[in-house]
């Protein structure tokens, strides 16, 4: 039984705990907010950039001499997978979620007896990964000190992914990240992007005609292509930003909560053996009295 | 029957503007281009200049880069250099403008780099004066 000042203690360090993790809450909502903004206005240039290149990619008659951002190397041999987390922790399943899905993959990729590369984004998702795969990671990036992510840093992300892929390093890029559904449900997702996957691509049905090219197709796909590895990562970007608020949003809310409810449980126990020192108190007097 | 189609400017982070308009001048890789409702199905990508927005007032963009679809009367912008020529001011633009400059005295630049660097200098001279 803990003394009626241990409890004390414990009820004054529970309910500092609860003023702390109340703060996170509020300020993650305040910021899942604005994530959530840009990320919904971030979705329109990835969609349509992606049908537009499905467009270019319908009416390339020579598949060929296809660039081969788009087609593929032909080969299936090396894997480079690229894993997006957040920078920082007590945001609940999220970095985890990440992991678990991007581990699931390495595992199945290794025993496929296909080489496998790896690019950590964010230093939480490097600590859970270079556990069991360190050997396997060739590039970290942090994005720590910045306090917004901009299209520049899915720039430098996107560049090496494509400097990397010229110099035969891979011959299939798949980007792991949360996609952002709403506040409480963050879906992990694996997204190939080197070669395109034309699958995953919706498509809508009026938009089947042939279009006039100026220059020649060739040229544009050249242009667009390693501009649409950027905005699919900088897609990933906005869509993890959002999420991660969300997951820390709801994390904090069931902190708070627990953290009440242990107040009140504490609190009962005080006063109960607080109550139980006072009558013991009692009978020892009236016994002293009566036996006077 | 109204004369007119609908112009949407996407950035990355946001989009800028989508509007009912009567026609659009382009400054495409290979020359200027007006759209007019009804153009053929067009994809085409831009070189730097300015995005003429006609409609009863007329908007100005400049543009460094950018891709255009054309298609069921939508004409989609996507860019990540797109600014409206009022928010420019005075200082800021001649700082890119001697900034560019420097770049293109570089022997090391292709041609095409050169191409555009010449294009982007002259259209923000142009807004200057």
């Amino acid at each position: 039984m803990p003394s009626l000042d241990d409890l004390k203690k414990r009820i004054k360090s529970v309910k500092s705990t609860q003023k702390i993790t109340k703060a996170m809450k509020m300020v993650a909502a305040a910021k899942l907010r604005k994530a959530q903004e840009n990320a919904e206005k971030g979705r329109p240039y990835s969609n349509k950039m992606q049908n537009i290149i499905l467009n270019l990619t319908k009416s390339i008659n020579d598949p060929e001499n296809a660039p081969k951002l788009l087609v593929g190397t032909g080969k299936d041999k090396t894997y480079l997978c690229v894993v997006l987390t957040a920078d920082r922790g007590l945001c609940g399943g999220f970095n985890s979620n990440i992991c678990k899905l991007a581990k699931l993959n390495f595992k199945k990729i290794l025993n496929e007896g296909k080489d496998l590369k790896i690019i950590t984004v964010g230093s939480k998702g490097l600590d859970q990964i270079r556990r069991e795969y360190g050997k396997y990671i060739i590039k970290k990036f942090s994005f720590k000190d910045k306090k917004n992510i901009t299209f520049n840093e899915a720039e430098i992300i996107g560049n090496e992914i494509i400097n990397l892929f010229q110099q035969d390093q891979f011959d299939k890029c798949i980007l792991f990240y949360n996609n952002f559904k709403n506040v409480i449900t963050q879906i992990p997702q694996a997204q190939q992007i080197i070669p395109t996957e034309s699958k995953n691509l919706e498509m809508e049905e009026d938009n089947a005609f042939s279009y006039e090219f100026e220059p020649e197709e060739d040229e544009i796909l050249e242009d667009l292509l390693p501009k649409n590895i950027s905005t699919q990562v900088f897609k990933a970007f906005l869509e993890n930003a959002a999420s991660e608020q969300g997951s820390r949003m709801t994390a904090m809310d069931n902190a708070t909560r627990n953290a009440g409810d242990l107040v009140d449980k504490l609190t009962i126990n005080y006063n109960r053996s607080r109550q139980a020192a006072i009558t013991k108190e009692l009978i020892e007097i009236i016994s002293g009295a009566e036996s006077l | 029957m109204s004369e007119k189609f609908v112009v949407e400017i996407i950035s990355p982070d946001k989009l800028i503007l989508k509007k009912d308009v009567s026609e659009v001048v382009l400054p495409s890789f290979e020359g200027e281009m007006g759209i007019l409702k009804n153009h053929i199905p067009l994809i085409t990508f831009l070189r730097p200049g300015l995005i003429k927005i006609i409609d009863e007032t007329e908007k100005k963009f400049f543009v460094e880069e950018g891709t255009v679809e054309f298609a069921n009367n939508n004409l989609l912008i996507l860019t990540s250099t797109a600014r409206e020529i009022s928010d420019f001011d005075q200082n800021s633009l001649e700082k890119i403008i001697n900034e560019s400059e420097k770049k293109i005295k570089n022997d090391k630049i292709t041609d095409k780099e050169k191409y555009l660097l010449t294009y982007k200098i002259d259209t923000l001279k142009n807004i200057n004066q």
